[in-house]
């Protein structure tokens, strides 16, 4: 790991004070379980690391008259416990539930879930985001069975964010603040497919700090379902979150979004369109599933995740119904 | 997958982790922590709220109930500052990329990977390692069922898990088995002996609810 100076400040107007214009002079730490990772292997290597664990307004789950306010910092493990995520927000709370290490629970931050880096291995071994090499991809050709069967490339890498499906069901946002100033934007367009490898896969700039997450408030029914291969710690192979605004005895509106299956979280819109004025139930989700499934584009050695993320999304749409297969 | 040479074994070699200082550190270790050894302690900066390093800085970590004073980089982690600085070598280095648990400690009462953690940060916290779980000579009951039921092989992960599981117990108290596969998901055995692990966590649990409920 190359040496950096370590900052504690005490306030975000510190905070951001201590952060650059250009990526690699300065990264932001919370939990560590992603960062002193990227450290360790040279993908990140900073000058400067500004813990932002010392400063009070990042914490805590605040309800306001818009919905919950989420700091950056809390944990996940404050996130799946929290009574009011629990009862209001199912499918937040079941994607943080869902990390299986407590160890991860209990450090790795909601902020740092959203900003954490690819898990690709050819990003992890670094052969960058996009993995090309000689104008090739080396993913299309090589190792792909954890990767991308949604948008089609350059990037193949899949977004590893347990929360990002959820709060793009949820219609949530996240307030993004620089030493400039504040701003809050859709989650849906936090994330971000890069295009070359001087792009990121979030929206985050280098001098910004994600401060908090905004839900509104509750008046969905959410779940999230996660396909594991492993009860150990590992990442989802496929997952869906979903959140339906019923109408009288019928769904009113539906968000359906996949995770581990895009560079994003990728959000089915059609299916979920498909929903409106229908019950749930095994059969509707089922064909929900199959349409949130279409168009997929698998590669040489995933086309399993196909039927993961079909699977993932009929069990969510029940689950969040409570409807019983 | 083609591995990638990890450029930080030889650099540490070079840098903060000497012989020199791995040596210095064995005499601080265990039961006489809290000497307050400072490596180069004038040429060092404190540690201040704005900021610290990269070159060395005194830090303070609370360790096993005392307040153990050494010297860091801010790069250097906490299972790095416990096992070379320290000679609290329980916790151990095998992914050291938080996947494994072989390097859980307690934080505040909460199972963290410390290669995950950096020593700098860990500071005001109050650390818990395997050293620190019973009174020398005596296994505490979640040490002692894990030799009842040979919860352990190799016995590389076994630290690990025994303060994985004591973290768990203090938080689920009556578990059952589904509870501890679950509540034990952040730690890995490469021989397998996860059943026996299981059946240790569960008899640690009735063992601490005999001694009055008190897990430590």
């Amino acid at each position: 790991m190359q040496a950096f100076e370590y900052s504690n400040p005490a306030s975000l107007k510190e905070a951001t004070a201590l952060l650059a214009a250009s990526w690699g002079e300065a990264d932001v730490l919370a939990g560590g379980t992603d960062l002193i990772s990227l450290m360790k292997d040279s993908l990140h290597t900073p000058k400067r690391v500004v813990n932002i664990k010392s400063i009070h307004e990042l914490g805590g789950i605040v309800r306001t008259a818009a919905g919950l306010r989420i700091g950056a910092t809390v944990t996940m493990d404050e996130l799946a416990r929290n009574a009011e995520v629990r009862a209001g927000y199912p499918a937040l709370a079941d994607a943080a539930a869902g990390i299986p290490s407590p160890q991860i629970r209990h450090m790795g931050t909601v902020g740092g879930d959203l900003c954490q880096r690819p898990r690709c291995w050819y990003y992890r071994q670094g052969f960058g985001l996009l993995a090309m090499k000689e104008g090739k991809s080396l993913v299309t050709g090589g190792e792909n069975q954890y990767h991308a069967i949604f948008g089609g490339g350059p990037a193949y890498f899949v977004s590893a964010s347990s929360l990002g499906p959820a709060l793009i069901a949820l219609e949530a946002k996240v307030r993004l603040l620089s030493a400039k100033g504040a701003r809050v934007i859709p989650a849906i367009e936090f994330f971000v497919t890069p295009q070359d490898e001087s792009t990121r896969e979030i929206a985050l700039r280098p001098d910004e700090i994600l401060t908090e997450i905004l839900v509104l408030a509750a008046a969905t029914h959410s779940a999230t379902y996660e396909v594991r291969q492993k009860e150990a710690l590992d990442w989802p192979l496929a997952a869906a979150s979903v959140a339906i605004k019923m109408k009288g005895p019928v769904v009113g509106s539906a968000r359906i979004v996949l995770g581990h299956v895009a560079p994003t979280p990728w959000e089915a819109t059609a299916a979920g369109e498909w929903l409106a004025g229908k019950n749930i139930t095994v059969e509707t989700a089922e064909a929900a599933g199959k349409a949130a499934v279409e168009g997929a584009q698998p590669l040489s050695h995933n086309t399993y995740k196909v039927t993961l993320a079909k699977t993932a999304v009929k069990r969510a749409l029940l689950a969040a119904a409570k409807v019983r297969a | 997958m083609r591995s990638k040479k990890d450029p930080d074994r030889s650099r540490q070699a070079k840098g903060n982790f000497s012989r020199r200082g791995f040596i210095r550190g064995v005499g601080i270790g265990g039961g006489a922590l809290g000497t307050g050894l400072l490596e180069n302690a004038a040429e060092a900066a404190p540690a201040t709220a704005a900021s610290a390093g990269p070159g060395p800085v005194p830090i303070t970590l609370n360790i096993n109930g005392k307040p153990v004073n050494l010297t860091v980089e801010p790069r250097v982690t906490l299972l790095d500052a416990l096992r070379n600085r320290l000679d609290l070598t329980g916790a151990k280095r095998v992914c050291d990329r938080g996947t494994c648990g072989a390097c859980t400690v307690l934080m505040n009462g909460k199972s963290v990977y410390s290669c995950s953690v950096l020593a700098i940060d860990a500071q005001g916290k109050a650390i818990e390692t395997i050293e620190g779980i019973a009174e020398p000579g005596k296994l505490h009951p979640v040490s002692a069922a894990f030799w009842n039921h040979d919860a352990q092989q190799c016995g590389y992960c076994t630290p690990g898990f025994v303060m994985a599981a004591k973290g768990f117990l203090a938080e689920h108290p009556n578990p059952n088995l589904e509870d501890v596969e679950h509540g034990l998901g952040g730690n890995l055995c490469r021989c397998g002996t996860y059943m026996g692990v299981r059946q240790a966590v569960l008899e640690a649990a009735r063992t601490l609810k005999t001694q009055g409920g008190k897990n430590g």
